[in-house]
């Protein structure tokens, strides 16, 4: 492992010149900020998790209960973690594909305060109990103004600078960060229609009520997951997975394939969030029916991802940052087959409302979202600050600490949830229920520890990476230091 | 047309980005808004009195979805746990819904009536005290703070702009009066908002501390009305089913 591993990690030979012709600055922000997202929403997720096995961690405080700090963990993982690794790596990737630098560095640094400050905004605000009550769309309507205005200044710096390439061809990833974009936007529009109590008061009302206000709301729920935690993702995956195995994408073609059926198909899948409900049943068929249908480009995507690294398969033996980018492939393939299938009416009758969902969830957000994170921020970090990698050991640390994590993780909620499903619908001889909701609660408090403990664990790899790229941003500065001081000297006897 | 058109052309990547994306929407919420079965007609279902939204709010405020759900699907054990299955009627008024994720706790579609209002306030301010294997947190704020209804008039109007059927003027409340009856159409008056507020919350006394009105009043006045307003005696076994 020794020689390899050490090229792994490894930055190219930048030039001076490459931080010129490229605007790294606000990349580097947004990275950092991505990595330090990631430690308090793994942390906040930690601690619910906590709650849920031992109440008393409650302590009767209103600002830390359950429900109310539940939102801060989904935002601070979605939006803060995912959402700044995502404008990290489409800044970074758009320049590198179209060769040319961001347009507008103020616009840019703007989409960077803008955002942060809206997310920051929403966790004191959650805490404050102020929240418009909808999954994953729970800031309040002034900050859903700001994040809107900080959402078309992100697209207007990413299509500006795609207009400016210097390539004749927009490279795929480019596709999937768009539609991204382009779909956020629709989604975020349309679920916040809100009529506020007063142009001062933070409080509002939603326009939709009931059954409409739940499919817009799911539709928006769902492809949150779909475009902001997939496509945005894939798009990810098709630069950094190529970038680091060394080779081309496996296949040009099923890339387009894969393209244009997931971003048609995702749309239509929200409604399987509502089987069973007053939702009408012919929506709610279309939904499982649209589930089933988008396994295939899931998987030909994961497929167009693992197989990039045919031919060099050792990689996954010396380079632990290739082993983060193709485990996380391979979670992504298993979510995506255990979704569609929990999309099946009769499934679903089993494991919605239950911790399946919870954790059929995690194995997509921790699995493929932060394990393909992961990978990417090592790959890009020393080339950001020209320098190599703190320690590829402690990658392969994290690593293992991120997988065991998972695994204890979705078994624990694999048991709680099937275990809780059944007991809530088992009957006795007589025809009476067998079990009372207290006793699947009971039920619930060892996969409930266990969780927590998994949590635990990927948390853990979390905080060793925020330790190994400060370390690698550290060395980066005092090169730097190292060679401003060095040219300056240089001018002075010249 | 080649593919390579659309990888050359920026514009044209997102004009059929755009289309592609906006297909499953439009087919699957548009039809909601327009086909009539998917709000069944139903006796009973009403706006809630402005101590009840208020109730509401704080529920919403409080994350309560995170844990339970108010929707009861139509399976023979969730009939016989929490009673009759939801009906997209019975949350018509509610802006946002809250049919919830997640059931951590019972679902509460049907909770109003099955407890008593004092069984309601101890449970809220200590699960535990009631139910040991409890892991639902202490809300003992709820009967220590005082409820801000100042606002209540504004927050009425704010839901009636999104359809919720209060009455500002005198047509509005007559016409409430015939949907409503007589009783429900004056607490469905937004000019006397903060009065009915008032009087509903010392004559309910529900956190059995009348000289304030509290949070605790409001929620356990919205917790007892969850589910009560149908009374599906009136209905045949399979009347609803043709809805579905």
């Amino acid at each position: 492992m020794s020689q390899a591993a050490t090229t792994a990690g490894a930055a190219p030979a930048a030039s001076v010149a490459t931080s010129e012709q490229y605007n790294y600055a606000i990349i580097k922000r947004f990275a950092i900020a991505a990595v330090l997202w990631g430690v308090f929403g793994m942390a906040a997720g930690v601690w619910i998790a906590s709650q849920l096995a031992f109440p008393f961690l409650n302590f009767d405080i209103a600002q830390i209960t359950f429900g109310r700090f539940r939102p801060v963990h989904t935002t601070a993982v979605i939006f803060g973690f995912g959402g700044n690794a995502l404008f990290a790596t489409s800044y970074y990737v758009v320049q590198r594909t179209c060769q040319t630098r961001l347009w507008s560095d103020s616009m840019a640094s703007f989409t960077f305060y803008g955002w942060n400050l809206a997310l920051i905004l929403g966790v004191i605000t959650y805490m404050m109990g102020i929240t418009q009550g909808r999954e994953y769309a729970e800031f309040n309507w002034q900050i859903d103004i700001i994040i809107l205005v900080v959402w078309v200044a992100y697209f207007m710096v990413f299509l500006m600078t795609l207009l400016r390439r210097n390539q004749p061809h927009i490279y795929v990833a480019n596709w999937f960060f768009m539609a991204f974009i382009l779909a956020t936007a629709l989604l975020h529009v349309f679920n916040n229609i809100q009529v506020p109590v007063g142009l001062f008061h933070p409080h509002s009302y939603s326009i939709f009520s009931g059954v409409q206000d739940a499919m817009t709301q799911w539709w928006y729920g769902h492809n949150a997951v779909g475009f902001f935690l997939t496509a945005a993702f894939l798009g990810m995956m098709y630069y950094f997975v190529p970038k680091q195995a060394g080779r081309p994408i496996y296949s040009y073609k099923l890339s387009i394939i894969h393209f244009w059926a997931l971003v048609f198909l995702y749309m239509w899948v929200g409604a399987h969030h509502l089987h069973w409900t007053a939702l009408p049943d012919w929506v709610s068929t279309l939904a499982a029916t649209f589930s089933i249908l988008l396994l295939l480009p899931s998987w030909g995507g994961m497929i167009n991802g693992i197989m990039t690294l045919s031919g060099a398969w050792d990689k996954l033996r010396t380079d632990p940052i290739m082993l983060f980018l193709i485990t996380a492939l391979a979670f992504y393939g298993m979510s995506t087959f255990e979704g569609p299938m929990m999309s099946l009416k009769s499934v679903n009758a089993l494991s919605h409302y239950t911790d399946w969902t919870v954790g059929h969830v995690h194995s997509g957000a921790l699995g493929w979202v932060a394990m393909i994170t992961f990978g990417s921020l090592y790959h890009l970090m020393p080339r950001l600050w020209n320098v190599n990698l703190y320690s590829l050991k402690l990658v392969y640390v994290h690593f293992f600490l991120a997988t065991i994590g998972i695994v204890l993780y979705i078994t624990a909620m694999w048991v709680a949830g099937i275990g809780q499903g059944l007991m809530l619908r088992a009957f006795d001889q007589y025809g009476n229920l067998a079990y009372t909701f207290t006793e699947s609660v009971v039920f619930l408090h060892k996969p409930y520890v266990v969780r927590a403990i998994g949590g635990g664990f990927f948390l853990a790899g979390m905080l060793i990476m925020a330790f190994n790229i400060a370390m690698t941003v550290r060395s980066g500065i005092k090169a730097e230091a190292r060679e401003a001081q060095a040219a300056s000297t240089e001018a002075r006897t010249a | 047309m080649k593919h390579e058109s659309v990888e050359t052309n920026a514009g044209l990547l997102i004009i059929l980005t755009l289309a592609v994306i906006s297909v499953g929407g439009l087919v699957e919420i548009v039809p909601l808004f327009y086909i009539d079965d998917t709000i069944e007609e139903v006796d009973g279902v009403r706006p809630y009195t402005p101590l009840e939204q208020r109730g509401r709010d704080i529920f919403v405020r409080e994350g309560c979805y995170t844990c339970h759900s108010q929707m009861v699907r139509p399976f023979r054990d969730e009939m016989l746990r929490y009673g009759h299955y939801s009906l997209a009627a019975e949350s018509q008024y509610d802006h946002p819904f809250q049919w919830g994720s997640k059931r951590t706790g019972p679902d509460l579609a049907r909770v109003g009536g099955k407890y008593s209002n004092e069984w309601q306030v101890q449970h809220l301010i200590d699960p535990q005290s009631l139910v040991p294997e409890s892991i639902m947190p202490g809300y003992p704020w709820l009967a220590e703070t005082p409820l801000d209804y100042s606002d209540i008039d504004r927050r009425m109007v704010a839901l009636k702009r999104v359809g919720v059927p209060y009455s500002l003027t005198e047509e509005e409340y007559e016409a409430n009066v015939e949907r409503f009856g007589e009783e429900h159409a004056r607490m469905f008056d937004i000019r006397d908002a903060e009065d009915n507020l008032v009087r509903q919350a010392q004559a309910g006394n529900f956190d059995g501390n009348p000289g304030t009105v509290t949070e605790m009043d409001a929620m356990v006045a919205y917790l007892q009305v969850l589910g009560t307003m149908v009374d599906f005696s009136e209905y045949d076994d399979g009347h609803f089913a043709e809805f579905r």
